[in-house]
């Protein structure tokens, strides 16, 4: 049976400038696209006639040859938007000139097979769709092909396709939209045949991002941004102490205030508070400040930073949960020639994406429209439904460009207060907008770990038990509790669980700290956790084996290509080994994040004030296929520069409530923090790894690892005190 | 109260409190939505506009501190800038929330600067935090837009 999209809505299409020729850009050259068009306004569909050719839910082609390839995955700076038409053009074989990209509703053909729904996360946009999107475009083909051949009378086998047209014997030559009709009796091919990738001219070409010309000359719509006719604007207040209630406010204050259209307690499954809705942002915010909301505050009224270090240190203490294991740990622990013992601790991070929370109801008696940057599509109606009485097939979903995503736009309590809001006013779309501070001090926070890890090292400094345990609140234990199985969260073991080096007698366990802070998945998740303990301790390994960190690696990895490839391509262009300034030092750290291979070596400087500054840092990655090169160098530069957060930031709490307010508290890197970032990439012909994430967790640990060399001083606790200088 | 306006060359009369941040007239008032909201404390750069043609942070700046002199938005950079040429051609955007804000402050950088050293351009944007990271491509856009201009 054929998926079909539904057309809705307007057209919303906003013609692009082609950007001019290629530029050399840090060894990266950036061809121009073609004139793409990407649709960003309020509708998410192209409006294309009846007659146009609808093979899919990935394709439509009008008649007159404009094609439009839907997205489906929320985009969020990571060049979804370029890189999954570029699949389906690929094999489709059509001209990028004569593209539009669509953004399409929640609906079932979206959904990301990885994750069994329409959800933007994990790294997985490209791994999940790189077969079926190019399977949808030779389909494609192949049935306008057929068309072409019934048409002319002629064996398939005859024909070739370029650029949107059919070519034939005698030069014949047809259009793939003059097709549309012969096309659309054809039936979709089950197993359409691919190109072999020497055939490849999209694929590996770094193209310029099809959504850059509306980033740039601003009108991308992004959440923040959306207008819909007679809007109201909504600004909250939320009772800082999670669990705690409103007790008590000034609604007649507040009502009194300029503009100020109504005002409406919310008690939602996620957050407690009070919202103005009024005729602007400003106006709602300053008629919250007359409201002298009061809060009732009884548990988490104590919960503090040093408290929860305590409930992590108890719940180390407990008896864990065994995750993987082989051999006999603790027999090899007894016996071992030399032992190591070092216990690690991560701390609260905030997402703090640039655009804060926002998204925009509009309920009607018998359906609702919602606008949001979401990175969870399919979660949005029943979401809405259970906030509003109303049921999931009666709720449209409108993705908005994404303001950064990060995995704070995957949670659900933004879009359930939002409608809970609009639902004081039906009939009036409403946009609520989250304050930075409403964002920072209400996020699901990447969690805090305590790690301990032991090692036995025999007569010649290598390895013979190697036991790992973490304590640490599980993510998915909230918000995906099908996820846990047998007490084990997966996304709490991520690099812990694929440990590569060659240790016998290795055990995993775990056990769940929940310390009543909500938490959330944050740019590779856990791989920032236990990728810092992992790769420090092999630093402390190396270093009591009194052998080379780089060279140590390479003996416990010695059968694992993947990893040995990055190890020596970083070490080459880092020039590892080899004389650096006075006073710099070098840290290399490696993993294996969402099927990618990464090694970064970071050369530093430790200042007289103890200040930590970053010269130099260089990435060897190994990815697979990349699709598109000049976004895997974006996504690599962007990861690493996130890292920084792991190795700097903190959010701390005191009494109940998050100290970090905005970002004169709360560190985001700036320019002047900000090395050189030397980015390499192995050649591959292996299958794509994800690139949205591994550049994020070797940063702390490759920091930890040369203030080791530069000090002979272990960090084991993030951030690093007294911090980062310019 | 009306507080007249001029916005990318074309006047405006904006009846809202005089204390009203320029951010939310341009964003809500004038319905312009190419300048961004990120911090309300000009701590992150996203609002960045120009009066007078100095980059300045909308979002702290009242509407009345700015009646009746020249105010640029994205909107009114005209898409053929330097800067906004240099952005397309190096690929600089990644989720772009903030590159209004990026691109006000090198736009104002280079009116007074035609060839910032890298100490000049880190100075002129250490203000403008960008979540994603695009700090080198931002640096090296700068560079080629001096080189456009």
């Amino acid at each position: 049976m054929k998926t079909t999209v539904s057309n809705q809505g307007r057209r919303a299409f906003v013609q692009g400038s082609a950007a001019v020729g290629g530029a050399f850009i840090l060894g990266l050259n950036v061809p121009n696209a073609g004139a793409v068009t990407v649709s960003h306004g309020t509708s998410r569909l192209v409006d294309f006639p009846g007659d146009a050719f609808a093979p899919n839910a990935w394709i439509r082609i009008s008649k007159d040859n404009k094609v439009s390839i839907y997205a489906s995955r929320s985009e969020m700076g990571q060049g979804v938007y370029t890189a999954m038409p570029m699949l389906v053009a690929e094999e489709l074989d059509i001209d990028l000139n004569d593209l539009q990209v669509g953004i399409p509703p929640a609906a079932a053909p979206y959904i990301n097979r990885i994750f069994g729904a329409q959800l933007t996360g994990g790294s997985t946009s490209v791994r999940d769709g790189f077969t079926y999107l190019r399977q949808a475009g030779a389909g494609a083909r192949e049935m306008i092909v057929a068309a072409a051949a019934a048409q002319w009378g002629v064996d398939a086998s005859q024909l070739t396709t370029s650029k949107g047209y059919v070519m034939g014997p005698g030069g014949k030559k047809a259009s793939y939209g003059s097709l549309a009709a012969g096309a659309m009796k054809q039936a979709e091919p089950k197993e359409p045949k691919l190109k072999d990738p020497s055939q490849w001219k999209i694929i590996g070409q770094p193209l310029k991002r099809f959504d850059s010309p509306y980033k740039v000359n601003g009108t991308a719509e992004f959440g923040i941004d959306v207008k819909v006719p007679g809007m109201m604007i909504a600004a909250v207040e939320m009772c800082p102490v999670i669990g705690g209630e409103v007790a008590s406010f000034d609604e007649a204050a507040m009502m009194a205030s300029p503009g100020a259209k109504k005002v409406v307690k919310f008690n939602d499954t996620y957050t407690n508070g009070v919202a103005v809705i009024a005729n602007s942002y400003w106006n709602a915010k300053q008629a919250l400040t007359k409201g002298n909301i009061k809060w009732n505050v009884t548990k988490n009224a104590t919960l503090s930073s040093d408290g929860i270090s305590k409930m992590l240190a108890d719940g180390m203490a407990k008896e864990g949960v065994e995750v993987k294991a082989r051999g006999d740990v603790d027999a090899a622990l007894g016996s071992a020639a030399k032992k190591l013992e070092a216990e690690y601790e991560l701390q609260f991070l905030a997402h703090s994406a640039m655009e804060p929370l926002t998204a925009t109801v509009l309920i009607k008696a018998d359906s609702a429209d919602v606008w949001a940057p979401t990175q969870f599509q399919t979660l949005v109606p029943p979401t809405v439904a259970a906030a509003t009485g109303l049921k999931p097939e009666q709720i449209n979903v409108h993705t908005t460009y994404l303001g950064g995503g990060f995995g704070r736009k995957i949670e659900m309590d933004f879009v359930a207060q939002a409608a809970v809001i609009a639902k004081a006013m039906p009939g009036v779309a409403v946009k609520t907008i989250w304050s930075r501070e409403n964002d920072m001090m209400n996020d699901s926070y990447r969690p805090v770990s305590l790690q301990k890890i032991q090692v036995a090292l025999d007569s010649n400094g290598m390895p013979s038990a190697y036991k790992y345990k973490i304590a640490s609140p599980s993510i998915s234990a909230r918000l995906f509790p099908g996820a846990v199985q047998k007490g084990v969260d997966p996304f709490m073991m991520e690099a812990a669980e694929n440990f590569p080096y060659d240790v016998p007698n290795w055990h995993l366990s775990s056990t769940f700290v929940d310390t009543g802070q909500r938490v959330g998945y944050w740019r590779a998740v856990s791989n920032n956790l236990n990728a810092f303990s992992q790769e420090v301790m092999l630093d402390e390994m190396a270093a009591a084996a009194g052998m080379d960190p780089v060279a140590y690696r390479r003996i416990l990895l010695r059968d694992k290509p993947l990893y040995l490839g990055v190890i020596d391509l970083a070490a080459d262009r880092a020039g590892y080994g080899k004389p650096l300034p006075a006073g710099h030092f070098h840290g290399v750290a490696v993993i294996e994040c969402y099927e990618t291979y990464g090694c970064l070596i970071s050369e530093i400087e430790v200042k007289s004030d103890g200040k930590i500054k970053v010269h130099k840092m260089t990435y060897a990655v190994d990815a697979g296929i990349l699709i598109n090169p000049n976004i895997a160098h974006q996504q690599i530069q962007s990861g690493v520069v996130s890292g920084f957060q792991n190795a700097f930031s903190e959010i701390t709490i005191k009494d109940g409530v998050v100290q970090q307010t905005n970002f004169h508290t709360y560190y985001l890197p700036r320019m002047a923090d900000v090395p050189p970032v030397d980015i390499h990439f192995v050649a591959s012909n292996r299958n794509p790894g994800g690139l949205g994430e591994v550049g994020v967790p070797l940063v702390s640990p490759s920091i930890s690892n040369a203030v080791f060399a530069a000090t002979g001083k272990r960090v084991r606790k993030m951030p690093f005190k007294p911090g980062i200088t310019a | 109260m009306a507080i007249s306006l001029k916005v990318n060359g074309s006047s405006h009369s904006a009846d809202v409190s005089p204390d009203t941040p320029l951010l939310w007239v341009i964003r809500d008032t004038l319905g312009m939505t190419g300048t961004k909201f990120g911090c309300g404390m000009a701590q992150c750069g996203s609002c960045t506009v120009h009066v007078d043609g100095v980059a300045t942070r909308s979002c702290v700046t009242p509407v009345s501190a700015v009646a009746g002199k020249a105010i640029t938005t994205i909107e009114g950079l005209g898409g053929n800038h330097p800067v906004q040429k240099a952005w397309l051609e190096l690929d600089v955007v990644q989720c772009g929330y903030c590159q209004s804000g990026q691109m006000m402050s090198a736009a104002a950088l280079l009116a007074s600067n035609k060839n910032p050293s890298d100490a000049d351009i880190t100075e002129a944007m250490n203000g403008n935090l960008c979540r994603c990271g695009t700090y080198d491509r931002i640096r090296a856009g700068i560079k080629r837009a001096a080189q456009l201009a």
